[in-house]
């Protein structure tokens, strides 16, 4: 998709930047997010790189571009809310707030860690920024479909996102809440599905079969739209035309490559689940994500 | 939306009410003073009271359909952005959305009321399926969560304010079955707070819900065995009321819970830790014997079951026998 000029939402980059500009500001962030995911994940011993891969440049246009969210700020009417309902995927949501200030980014290298907020799953109560806890799959979807109605009655202006897992759509309680949106007609509430085709186990088609995906949201009374969800400009002209969409929620189905960026990672699902990287891989990840040695050491070892 | 031209119903928690009804002509009454009221329902309003609050107050009602996993996660999105959401349904199909009150209502500390009506074998013919054993065990184990069963109508009119005007996610039980008013127009309900409603001296008989009624009239059938049985109404089941738990089992020194629920998990259970923990004496647990319902009445499942008073006062003999086997 050929896209017109991107429009900022949030005011986080000059609405009058050069898409140029705005592209290179929004994959900085995202190269940030990969590599702290691999970093942290490797201090933890444990965590899940390959869904935290895949949605690296959802989260940084979202965050980029497009909520109107601030670290310092907490006008709760104009706050945007943004719910990451995969929350196993938490390496990169970390990364991103830690990358626009939300949270120091050091602190938030110290994954998974006894005394640390930056626990195995997101919760709101370590972390308010997070807006609420996730990891029990489809949960999250819920939440932000109750944020979405709750705007509505005390006409908000604000607008709820949502990023859910593909092998997540797999519970039931995603198409109550799907079903619930467009019966309400909340068109302030956007899912994006990051589309890996992987998940746990093996391959979607293999564990249980979600296709025809954008049909069943388009049956359930969504406005659909399906893009690469690695195509910077794509991703943010789509999310600016699901903002204008009444009286339907929008749904992206955003096709990724699970653990993209590091060539070793992509497309296997051995890299979904909670995985142990040794020194040797996370530096190998870290130097395809263009880190070189200093910065490999600082990530690593600091 | 949220208009207030809404006059307040006049009866509220009149004796024959259902706790139920008590509680929906309650939620349809207060409405007004808490403007960020809204309650969830998942196409059972007829049947558990917020019938009421729907004619007063139509566009406070959000309908999630026969959803429960759904309205109850969103319950927890609603209390995010400032609402204040009550969660009603029938007990048993609340229960299947244990696993979202725990994460996305109580770990995340929102503000979120969760009103259970049928629970119990006070559901009647519905049958076994229908009729919630275990919800007091299952939402008492939750961490943060209040857990709450009134005894009549009245109180069920006054615990509903109390729990709205209270700060933190509460799950409630009221009740299927027309309910005999056991307290008076000065009853106090207060969050955490059990009550003397009868004196005695030989063993303290606590109860909740249902089981109150019957306690009482347990409490009758025991002056002929020359039994003096205090008896306490104990809705609030977590935190449950330890000082008076201890003051009655240093008191008494003999103990019987009664329920109408599992054996397992419920008041009784709460009782016991609590009692353990303070000062221990003898204890014998009237409720459901660790097994699902089946369909008859009421009464006649209450009987079946063995928790109406006759068995009540039974176990309560028992408990003063342990005593004095003890002393």
């Amino acid at each position: 998709m050929t896209s017109a000029k991107i429009t900022v939402r949030n005011g986080a980059i000059p609405a009058d930047a050069p898409d140029t500009d705005i592209e290179v500001q929004i994959a900085d962030a995202a190269r940030f997010v990969r590599r702290h995911t691999i970093a942290s994940i490797f201090r933890a011993g444990s965590g899940h790189p390959g869904g935290a891969l895949s949605c690296a440049d959802i989260l940084a246009c979202l965050f980029g571009a497009e909520l109107n969210v601030w670290p310092s700020g907490t006008d709760e009417r104009l706050r945007d809310r943004f719910v990451l309902s995969k929350g196993h995927a938490c390496p990169a949501l970390y990364a991103i707030g830690a990358y626009h200030g939300f949270c120091d980014k050091t602190a938030a290298l110290a994954l998974r860690k006894l005394g640390s907020p930056f626990q195995g799953h997101p919760h709101v109560r370590d972390l308010p920024w997070v807006e609420t806890s996730t990891g029990s799959l489809g949960q999250g979807f819920s939440v932000a479909l109750g944020m979405a109605m709750g705007m509505k009655l005390q006409k908000m202006p604000s607008r709820t996102y949502v990023v859910l897992g593909d092998g997540e759509l797999q519970e039931g309680e995603v198409w109550e809440a799907a079903m619930c949106a467009a019966h309400h007609k909340l068109d302030n509430l956007c899912a994006i599905v990051d589309y890996n085709k992987l998940q746990s186990d093996a391959s979607n088609d293999v564990i249980m079969r979600i296709e025809p995906l954008a049909d069943k949201w388009r049956a359930f009374g969504w406005t659909v739209f399906e893009i690469d969800g690695h195509n910077i400009p794509e991703i943010l002209s789509t999310l600016h035309l699901a903002a204008s969409t009444h009286n339907h929620p929008s749904v992206l189905i955003a096709h990724t490559v699970k653990g993209k960026g590091v060539p070793y990672m992509e497309n296997g699902p051995a890299w979904h689940g909670s995985v142990k990287l040794t020194r040797q891989q996370a530096e190998e990840a870290l130097a395809a994500l263009g880190a070189d040695r200093q910065e490999i050491m600082e990530l690593l070892d600091v | 939306m949220f208009d207030n031209n809404v006059s307040a119903p006049a009866l509220i928690g009149t004796s024959g009410d259902s706790l139920r009804e008590a509680f929906g002509k309650a939620l349809a009454a207060i409405a007004d003073e808490f403007p960020k009221l809204v309650v969830l329902d998942a196409d059972v309003a007829g049947g558990t009271g917020v019938h009421h609050f729907r004619k007063a107050h139509p566009e406070r009602l959000i309908q999630f359909g026969i959803a429960e996993q759904n309205m109850m996660a969103a319950a927890g999105g609603l209390a995010a952005v400032g609402m204040l959401p009550v969660v009603t349904g029938f007990a048993v199909f609340l229960s299947r959305a244990f696993e979202q009150a725990r994460l996305s209502i109580s770990y995340c500390k929102r503000n979120a009321k969760i009103v259970a009506s049928h629970p119990g074998l006070d559901v009647g013919p519905d049958g076994g399926s229908a009729q919630a054993l275990e919800d007091i065990a299952a939402f008492r184990a939750i961490p943060g969560m209040t857990v709450i069963s009134p005894a009549d109508p009245y109180e069920t009119a006054l615990a509903t304010r109390a729990i709205l005007e209270f700060e933190g996610p509460v799950y409630m039980r009221t009740g299927r079955s027309a309910a005999r008013r056991l307290f008076g127009d000065d009853h106090v309900f207060e969050i955490g707070k059990g009550e003397i409603i009868r004196h005695g001296h030989d063993v303290t008989l606590v109860a909740c819900g249902v089981e109150v009624a019957r306690a009482l009239d347990a409490a009758d059938l025991l002056i002929d065995a020359g039994i003096s049985a205090r008896v306490v109404n104990m809705a609030t089941i977590k935190p449950i009321d330890i000082e008076l738990l201890a003051r009655c089992a240093r008191e008494t020194g003999a103990i019987v819970t009664a329920e109408d629920h599992n054996i397992h998990g419920g008041l009784g259970s709460a009782v016991a830790e609590a009692v353990a923990k303070v000062h221990p004496c003898p204890i014998e647990f009237v409720g459901v014997n660790d097994t699902f319902g089946t369909s008859g009445e009421p009464d006649e499942l209450a009987d079946h079951f063995a928790i109406t008073a006759p068995f009540i006062a039974k176990s309560a003999e028992r408990a003063v026998a342990r005593k004095r086997g003890l002393q």
